[in-house]
């Protein structure tokens, strides 16, 4: 700086700086803290069936979560589901990034844009989509019961593919996003030292991608636990995640605390999954991929 | 036959010619260096013996064995990149090991190995490291042992220093030339910057526009330069245009009132026996002294101090003469001050008539 330090500057610098933050804070406190303790506050009042939300505290709504198979089954599913789905992005994401990280342009950006498309259409007409792919009367419908696995249609196995679809873009972005960072030099340095293309690949190409395909994983894993449409629309009454029973205590039971008491599960159990996997990305890649 | 050898090796890209026809024998144990300017064709040369890039025409015979066509990863040669491309996520030992492990060697071997390679490069405290935690000297040095421990028949160099400061660069300058002389391992770098070429090679290699120029150890390239365009790429130089006239003591030329006749007997280059000649004189052969101490009168117009060398740009009847003088104490001289110049005759050199459009470079 070439003009002196002014003292009345020196003195409202910290003031400004504080009053920049204030909007974002309100924000927050606003829409994600107050909402949240709320909700914390509703899971423990005790709850009525004729009188509605009692004052007063209780842990019944938990304690009726914890002994009922059916709520935890619902848990179950939506861990299993996501797991799945989880899975099935990696195992299509990764090779589809790998070959859009290797394509020339003006390819590449167009197959990203294809890869991306699918987010430009409302969620409820995807569904609506495979709904008509797989039910009995469609092509595919009668494949799979020609096959033996009957209707697919308002199964898990439903669900899962509907998840896949809407959730691969947000394992692609990232994995290709982290590809795009290696030097392809490591990768000529590879062969120079004798690997075959495929340990290249297996050495190389994919331990430095690991980050983007944990925070990819992270993504399309968060989002699937709180997947609400494609359960509802493809999975029907049998394959309902918790969402769907979250909806149905505050809107058809209107058992709100018990509706509160299951966001607050979901969310916990979100945490402690998400935070044990971000641990161990950040232990094993921290030192040397930053 | 020689160990390495490159005939008639030719590169094009759709409709340009980045390697033209380049022939080059490599004995084994020897320090080859391709030097030029930037889009000479020398990291194209290197890709194609690396096996990076196809091959247009020609052939690259290693030890007998024709690999013209061979996999870059069944060549078998220790390649040290510009940017280094040390495997980020593996420690120091682990980037050392991988050919190694490549190779399918046992484990033991792999260590001892590692360790020798490591030992060698002065590494052996950051074994443990990323990459991500070395300076830039250390990587190189990383990079240099990765690809000297697969015991490759030949280096290849990319620029290796050329992400270094100053400093650093000429001391692994020296570091390269004595592992490289004491594993013995046949090796071509690519540069673009003279000095390094210079210093290390056992000869250059000089290329322009994808052709070679001039073949020859640092030494003679930098005293008998083929072409003007070499004997200002290599080192700097003083060129003025004379007219020459053979006579019986030798060739001649009239410079500033006086007349000057070119020493040695040497092979005139090709169409220097006389009329018009370009001279070169390099600048520290150049004598600059008090007026009358010398032949040439001119003034200093410009004084440059260099820490090891005063450079003087000097203004005489033939133009603006460089000077360069060793700082030893001695008479130093300020702008505006009037000296004189001489120079021993064995000094000058004659360059051959260059093709059109190259005084540009």
């Amino acid at each position: 700086m070439t003009r002196p330090d002014h003292p009345v500057a020196v003195a409202r610098k910290p003031k400004l700086g504080f009053l920049g933050a204030v909007p974002l804070t309100l924000l927050f406190l606003g829409l994600l803290i107050v909402p949240l303790v709320l909700t914390i506050v509703l899971s423990l009042r005790p709850y009525d069936y004729d009188l509605g939300v009692q004052a007063g505290w209780t842990l019944e709504q938990y304690i009726e979560i914890f002994t009922s198979s059916y709520t935890l089954t619902v848990f179950w599913r939506t861990l299993w589901i996501s797991g799945l789905v989880t899975i099935i992005c990696v195992l299509i994401g990764v090779p589809e990034s790998y070959i859009l990280s290797r394509m020339k342009a003006p390819w590449n950006s167009v197959f990203l844009l294809v890869i991306l498309s699918p987010l430009l259409i409302s969620l409820v007409v995807r569904a609506f989509g495979w709904s008509m792919l797989l039910n009995p009367m469609s092509p595919i419908g009668k494949l799979t019961q020609m096959m033996g696995l009957g209707s697919l249609l308002y199964t898990s196995a439903a669900v899962v593919i509907g998840l896949v679809h809407v959730m691969l873009p947000f394992m692609i972005i990232p994995v290709w996003t982290s590809l795009n960072k290696i030097d392809p030099q490591t990768v000529k340095a590879a062969y120079s030292l004798n690997a075959s293309k495929w340990q290249a690949i297996k050495r190389v190409i994919l331990p430095q991608a690991t980050p983007g395909i944990l925070s990819g994983s992270l993504i399309v894993f968060g989002l699937s636990t709180s997947a609400f449409a494609i359960p509802v629309l493809l999975g029907g009454g049998r394959s309902r995640m918790v969402s769907n029973s979250i909806y149905e205590q505050f809107m058809i039971d209107l058992n709100w605390p018990m509706g509160a008491a299951l966001a607050i599960l979901l969310l916990i159990m979100n945490l402690i999954i998400m935070m044990s996997y971000n641990q161990i990305l950040e232990r094993s890649y921290k030192r040397s991929l930053g | 036959m020689s160990f390495l050898q490159l005939n008639g090796l030719t590169k094009k890209f759709a409709d340009i010619t980045a390697v033209d026809s380049l022939s080059l024998d490599v004995e084994k144990g020897e320090f080859v260096s391709l030097l030029g300017p930037s889009g000479c064709g020398k990291t194209t040369t290197l890709q194609m013996i690396a096996g990076f890039v196809d091959v247009t025409a020609g052939s690259i015979v290693l030890d007998g064995r024709d690999i013209t066509f061979a996999k870059s990863n069944e060549r078998g040669l220790g390649i040290v990149f510009q940017t280094y491309a040390l495997f980020p996520h593996m420690t120091v030992e682990k980037n050392v090991a991988f050919g190694l492990e490549m190779r399918k060697l046992s484990g033991s071997d792999i260590a001892a190995r590692v360790k020798d390679a490591l030992a060698m490069a002065q590494l052996e405290k950051f074994a443990h490291r990323y990459p991500r935690e070395l300076s830039g000297g250390q990587r190189q040095r990383v990079a240099l042992a990765r690809a000297l421990v697969i015991q490759p028949p030949v280096l290849l160099l990319d620029e290796p220093l050329s992400n270094l400061d100053a400093n650093l660069r000429e001391e692994m300058q020296f570091e390269l030339r004595r592992i490289q002389q004491q594993i013995g391992t046949t090796t071509i770098m690519v540069t673009h910057d003279q000095a390094e070429a210079l210093s290390v090679s056992d000869r250059v290699v000089v290329m322009r526009e994808g052709k070679v120029i001039q073949i020859d150890e640092p030494y003679a390239m930098y005293e008998n330069p083929a072409t003007p365009f070499i004997s200002r790429f290599v080192g700097k130089t003083n060129t003025f245009t004379v007219v020459l006239t053979s006579t019986s003591q030798g060739r001649q030329f009239d410079l500033d009132g006086h007349r000057i006749t070119l020493a040695g007997e040497a092979e005139p280059p090709v169409g220097s026996g006389a009329g018009q000649a370009l001279i070169s004189l390099r600048p520290e052969k150049i004598v600059i002294s008090r007026p009358g101490h010398g032949r040439f009168p001119g003034s200093v117009k410009n004084s440059f101090f260099l820490g090891n060398l005063w450079m003087y740009e000097v203004q005489t009847a033939f133009g603006l003469v460089t000077v360069s003088v060793i700082n030893n104490h001695e008479q130093v001289f300020t702008v505006g001050e009037n000296v004189s110049i001489d120079w021993h005759e064995d000094s000058l050199k004659v360059l051959a008539a260059e093709p059109a459009g190259d005084r540009r470079a």
